[in-house]
């Protein structure tokens, strides 16, 4: 009951702090948006909105968490507040989680915004929700995840931007959003399959139009797998570095 | 409720904190004081957690400081040499957040929130952001906070450093009525005379060592025989202590400052020598008085370290 307490006060602090402030709140609508407008001109055409709903979805899951953890991590630990986090009476993983669960469900918000958008425009049916939601989930702990892996391996808020963005835009272009995975150069192929968007999008590309190349199976353990690793190569770092 | 043995912190090849120990009574306010550097802070991390010991035990609250550390943590309350709360919560939301760390259930963190804040004399600044206060007002949140989940055990790391004295003597106030509320508190300090006015009892700590222990009469102990001068001159003195020290074998002389010198001696002191000699050297003393020993001079006796220096040292610090 204790621990449920300290859970939920860290969540609460964050989202009132950081989440539910007016431009992360505009961020979450932005960027849905820009990127539905920029497929647009560039088709020039009529545009698929739901050939691109899948892309759209993962780069807002995966930009809109990413950017978070450096502020609600390096940030604090900057400003020694993170202190008295590692001092309350609660244990490194369960702080973790309190910590992230805020990004993860900004995650899940910022992906069904473009969903929302395209109900307006296209219909829906046909799509696969429960797989749809496993995935938006899954890509959202993932990604935070990795978020929280870069925000642990940096000192300053800036570097954990610019980090992030090394890992961001290689994985958007490998991922198999832009250019499906066998497209891609051979040599290249091998780099698509270590990184954890492309099972993400291969999930979401089927539970929406049916065109992804790996069945559920095996692409949402994968995904569960990576988010795993990274939450726990994340603790033992905080561990290692932190409580030095 | 507190026994610390042995207590080493090496960082790389640096040695900060090197066997280190000590214990603290129930209901005791312990205070630790050393210079900058000395290895304090370091030494409260140790025992909240915050740093892993390279060696020795320490034992909180019956619990064990290493393996049960998350267990000594709820027992224990922290106050941090910077006031760390978050800049974006006002002071009440501060209180609460804290409280519910420690798994306080909502309606007990409302109220005792209301009373800390109360007690503190910030209840019209309840509703500020943190980031907008005083930095005494700061100072006082953060302790409001240490408390918040009434610990048995309370560590303060200079409580006082850096804020006005009426501030400061506020804080004093309040860490004595926390004590007479049966709350046992370890402070750090550089300020020897709040160690002595405060504290039950005191560790000098020097370069990661303990090298006093003791209550204040203890530590007294050593210079309570000691009869002690200080002469005030007009002008400076600078070759003064050196005359007079070949002149005077059996006295100590020591210089306080441009403008005064302190002498002491175990024997009783006579003037009339003294007066003749300083005639003789043409400086005549504006001021002459008896001390009596402080635990300043216990301190400075022990580790040959000037108090103008450490205060000199902390100053250049907070620039
Ligand atoms: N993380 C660290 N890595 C390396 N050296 C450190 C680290 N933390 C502290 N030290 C060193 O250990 C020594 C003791 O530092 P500590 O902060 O414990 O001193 P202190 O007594 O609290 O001093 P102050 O009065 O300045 O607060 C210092 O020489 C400091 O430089
Ligand atoms: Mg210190």
């Amino acid at each position: 009951m204790k621990k449920a307490i300290a859970f939920w006060g860290i969540l609460m602090k964050d989202m009132k702090t950081y989440y539910l402030k007016p431009p992360n709140i505009s961020w979450g609508i932005i960027f849905p948006v820009s990127w539905t407008l920029m497929f647009f001109l560039r088709s020039s055409i009529e545009v698929d909105i739901r050939g691109i709903l899948p892309g759209v979805m993962a780069l807002s899951i995966l930009f809109g968490t990413t950017s978070m953890l450096a502020v609600t991590i390096t940030f604090e630990r900057r400003s020694r507040s993170f202190e008295r986090l590692l001092l309350a009476p609660i244990s490194l993983k369960l702080l973790m989680l309190a910590k992230t669960s805020g990004a993860i469900f900004f995650g899940l918000v910022n992906a069904f915004i473009p969903v929302l958008f395209a109900s307006f425009f296209i219909s829906l049916q046909g799509i696969q929700w429960l797989p749809l939601f496993f995935a938006v989930l899954l890509i959202a702990v993932t990604s935070t995840f990795l978020g929280l892996f870069i925000a642990v391996a940096v000192n300053e808020v800036f570097e954990a931007q610019t980090f992030s963005n090394f890992f961001r835009f290689p994985m958007m272009f490998l991922c198999g959003l832009f250019i499906p995975v066998q497209a891609l150069p051979l040599f290249l192929q091998p780099v698509s399959f270590v990184l954890p968007l492309t099972y993400g999008v291969d999930i979401l590309k089927n539970a929406i139009n049916g065109d992804g190349f790996m069945s559920f199976g095996i692409s949402l353990p994968i995904l569960l797998g990576f988010g795993l690793v990274l939450f726990f190569l994340s603790t033992r770092n905080i561990q290692k570095k932190w409580i030095y | 409720m507190v026994e610390v043995t042995n207590l080493c912190k090496k960082f790389n090849s640096f040695e900060a904190v090197r066997g280190v120990s000590f214990s603290i009574q129930k209901g005791e306010i312990f205070g630790f004081l050393g210079p900058n550097g000395a290895g304090k802070t370091t030494t409260i991390n140790m025992m909240t957690g915050l740093t892993l010991p390279s060696s020795g035990n320490i034992k909180i609250a019956g619990f064990d400081g290493i393996r049960e550390i998350k267990k000594v943590q709820g027992n224990i309350g922290i106050v941090p040499d910077e006031s760390n709360l978050y800049d974006e919560l006002s002071g009440r939301d501060n209180l609460m957040f804290c409280a519910s760390l420690y798994g306080m259930e909502k309606a007990k963190r409302e109220v005792r929130t209301q009373m800390l804040l109360k007690q503190f004399g910030l209840d019209q600044t309840g509703k500020k952001l943190f980031k907008h206060f005083s930095k005494g007002m700061k100072r006082k949140l953060t302790i409001a906070a240490g408390i918040i989940h009434e610990p048995k055990i309370l560590f303060l790391d200079e409580p006082t450093t850096g804020i006005d004295v009426e501030s400061a003597r506020q804080i004093r106030q309040l860490i004595q009525d926390l004590n007479a509320q049966g709350c046992t508190i370890f402070l750090t300090t550089h300020y020897i005379e709040e160690a002595e006015r405060l504290c039950d009892r005191i560790g000098f700590i020097v370069d990661g060592q303990m090298v006093a222990l003791g209550n204040l009469d203890e530590l007294m102990g050593e210079v309570q025989k000691e009869h002690q001068m200080i002469f005030t001159f007009e002008q400076g003195t600078h070759s003064l202590e050196k005359s007079m020290s070949q002149s005077f074998p059996e006295l100590s002389v020591y210089r306080i400052n441009e403008h005064s010198i302190r002498i002491s001696s175990d024997e009783k002191i006579s003037l009339m020598p003294i007066m003749k000699f300083l005639e003789q050297e043409k400086v005549l003393p504006r001021e002459a008085r008896i001390m009596k020993p402080s635990l300043e001079d216990v301190f400075i006796k022990i580790t040959g370290i000037g108090l103008d220096k450490m205060k000199k040292e902390k100053e250049g610090k907070k620039k």
